[in-house]
């Protein structure tokens, strides 16, 4: 298309010029341009692709040919399903138990979450009062704090105060790390909110509180919803406390916690763990793909905590 | 990253008194209890799970703490500098520290590569651009656990999929274990090299992991560029490689500086990546990595606090240039 264009137009000298340096790099850089989509697309997705083929494969079957790339009808299975789900009373390695902790864990984090952040951003950016600013700071030093270096005071303190092992003291770690990032998306979004449609409504008598839960609360309703998103995926994704706080007690792993201790194991094979990943990465594909521009909205507003 | 304008707007009703003064007005003094009100339950808990941690890490990086007397430690024990002592005389520290200097710098310099070679890549609409996108980000979304599980599996020696092509493909004599390597010899055009190649996995994984959160962030800038710069380039006869070098480079350069910093505070303390791949052997012993050992293996608490504050002291300065210099500018543009 700028090919055509260039030669209509043909502006300058060098560009009538049949092999001018122009032609020539728009002609290489097309080129270039979809090897490099295609590239793209091969390096994000074989991954997973290769997560999806491995786990509907007996483990026979991939160490006779590690190299196939697809699945013949014959190999089919998925065996590996029940083998992970299953409680391990029943022959299996007890996903199902670790999902429902994930999802304990995840859905109250947010749940935790937005009842401190929703009432804090709103605080933050609508009402002057003393220490306003301090605060923003404080939860801007925090979200970019290492959590490493949380990491050994919480173990210590919750080894001692015997809340390690519990699923409720993570949760407590996890809100307080999510609630600076949740509290800043929000703010941002209650500014872009008109001031005038609470003036009228305050002239109309109407209280503080109510001004909130009837005017502020409906506006910002996308905003939450992508952070809920959001706050579920961190949580659901999280690794490090999870490790921490629970490597000792089996009965509530989370899933990652769970894969990841599992796949040190030899006796169980990998295409079994594949599965495991499968059903830890799934939840998060689909409320990504389900959810995908509200979240690359609240991802380059708040930026991920990696 | 702070508020975009300073609020001095007026809140509902609120009468226009001076702000701060001594002399409130009922208003702005139900204004003041509202506000507290509403933030002090985060700010409690942040308090507590977050400041008063920190604070507590300080004071035992100077305590000989270990796991085993933990329960007879008190807040008056016997300060020391000996952990410190410990920690700079023992090598395994400063080669940490070198490590994780290493995989931060060339994490963050592939991840910010990728991320604008794609972000160019896709600048253009075409069929099918919106799932392209959507799909570069999977990377950075998907669990970590899951991808560096399917990671190790790729890399697997017996039946991983990359060792499997390369013997039968590329003609690689043996399976290369990428991950519990520590170096090896590569001959290239005649010449020998020794390469980390545990240590280059690692940072190959974490560009690939991060290079998404890159290429989001130029989109967005590259949307942003207005049109017209690159038409008057055009017509002015500038091919397309001069177009990028005077006119969309400088423009993203600041955005780049912002993501160089962000990426690269992120990379310096991360923890999950190089514990799930290779569990700090082979030569990729970062600091957090070795932080956690300290605590959980050896009950250290004490050597493992000092060697966290080092690394925090270390970030801080990378956070102080970033709040000074960068978040602000990008307040304005």
């Amino acid at each position: 298309m700028s090919t055509e264009m260039q030669t209509r137009n043909g502006h300058t000298a060098s560009s009538k010029r049949p092999w001018s340096r122009d032609r020539i790099e728009i002609l290489v850089l097309t080129w270039l341009r979809w090897i490099t989509i295609a590239l793209i697309l091969v390096v994000t997705l074989f991954p997973f692709y290769y997560m999806f083929i491995l786990s509907v494969r007996p483990i026979s079957g991939l160490l006779q040919d590690p190299g196939a790339l697809w699945i013949t009808a014959a190999e089919f299975s998925v065996d590996t399903y029940t083998a992970i789900l299953r409680s391990p009373s029943e022959g299996g390695q007890g996903f199902l138990i670790f999902m429902r902790n994930s999802a304990v864990v995840a859905l109250g984090t947010v749940f935790v979450t937005l009842l401190l952040s929703i009432p804090g951003s709103y605080a933050i950016s609508r009402l002057q009062f003393f220490g306003r600013n301090k605060i923003s700071g404080l939860f801007l030093a925090v979200y970019l704090f290492p959590s490493i270096l949380l990491a050994i005071p919480l173990f210590v303190f919750f080894t001692r105060i015997g809340l390690r092992g519990e699923l409720f003291g993570l949760l407590l770690v996890y809100v307080a790390q999510v609630v600076p990032v949740s509290i800043y998306m929000l703010r941002n979004y209650f500014e872009t909110i008109p001031m005038s449609l609470e003036e009228a409504a305050a002239i109309d008598g109407a209280s503080r509180l109510t001004i909130m839960r009837r005017i502020s609360l409906p506006l910002a309703m996308p905003a939450i919803i992508s952070n809920a998103l959001y706050i579920f995926m961190i949580a659901w994704n999280e690794f490090l406390f999870a490790l921490l706080f629970l490597v000792e007690s089996r009965e509530n792993w989370t899933v990652s916690l769970g894969l990841s201790q599992l796949a040190g194991s030899i006796e169980i094979p990998t295409t079994v763990l594949m599965a495991g990943s499968v059903v830890l990465t799934l939840p998060i594909i689909i409320i990504f793909f389900a959810a995908e521009r509200l979240l690359t909205e609240g991802l380059t507003a708040g930026a991920e905590k990696g | 990253m702070n508020s975009r304008k300073p609020r001095e707007a007026p809140v509902p009703g609120a009468a226009p008194v001076p702000r701060g003064d001594r002399k409130m007005s009922p208003m702005a003094k139900a204004e003041q209890r509202a506000g507290l009100s509403l933030i002090t339950p985060t700010l409690i808990i942040v308090v507590v799970m977050i400041v008063v941690p920190i604070l507590w890490t300080i004071m035992l990086a100077f305590q000989q703490i270990r796991l085993l007397n933990l329960r007879t430690a008190g807040i008056l024990g016997n300060y020391s500098l000996s952990n410190f002592a410990e920690v700079f005389s023992s090598p395994g520290f400063l080669e940490a520290l070198i490590i994780t200097l290493v995989y931060s710098v060339a994490g963050t310099g592939l991840a910010i590569l990728f991320g604008l070679i794609a972000a160019l890549a896709l600048r253009k609409p075409f069929r099918g651009r919106t799932l392209v996108r959507a799909a570069t980000l999977i990377p950075y979304v998907a669990p970590i656990v899951a991808v560096t599980f399917v990671w190790t599996t790729m890399l697997n020696p017996q039946f991983g999929i990359i060792n499997h092509w390369g013997t039968e493909y590329l003609g690689w004599d043996r399976a290369v274990p990428f991950l519990s390597e520590r170096q090896r010899e590569v001959s290239f055009l005649g010449l020998t090299f020794t390469v980390p190649t545990a240590l280059l996995t690692v940072i190959a994984f974490e560009a690939w992991r991060s290079f998404p959160f890159a290429f989001l962030f130029l989109t967005a800038r590259l949307q942003a560029v207005p049109a017209s710069l690159d038409e008057a380039a055009r017509v002015d006869g500038a091919t397309p490689t001069q177009r990028f070098r005077y006119i969309l480079l400088p423009q993203l350069l600041p955005t780049i500086a912002v993501l160089s910093v962000l990426r690269f505070i992120w990379t310096f303390n991360s923890f999950d990546d190089i514990y799930l791949l290779t569990g700090g052997g082979a030569g990729t012993e970062v600091v957090a990595v070795r932080v956690y050992n300290f605590l959980t293996a050896r009950g250290d608490i004490g050597a493992a606090s000092a060697q966290a504050l080092v690394l925090a002291l270390i970030l801080a300065v990378f956070v102080g240039v970033y709040l000074k210099f960068f978040a602000k500018k990008e307040e304005v543009s």
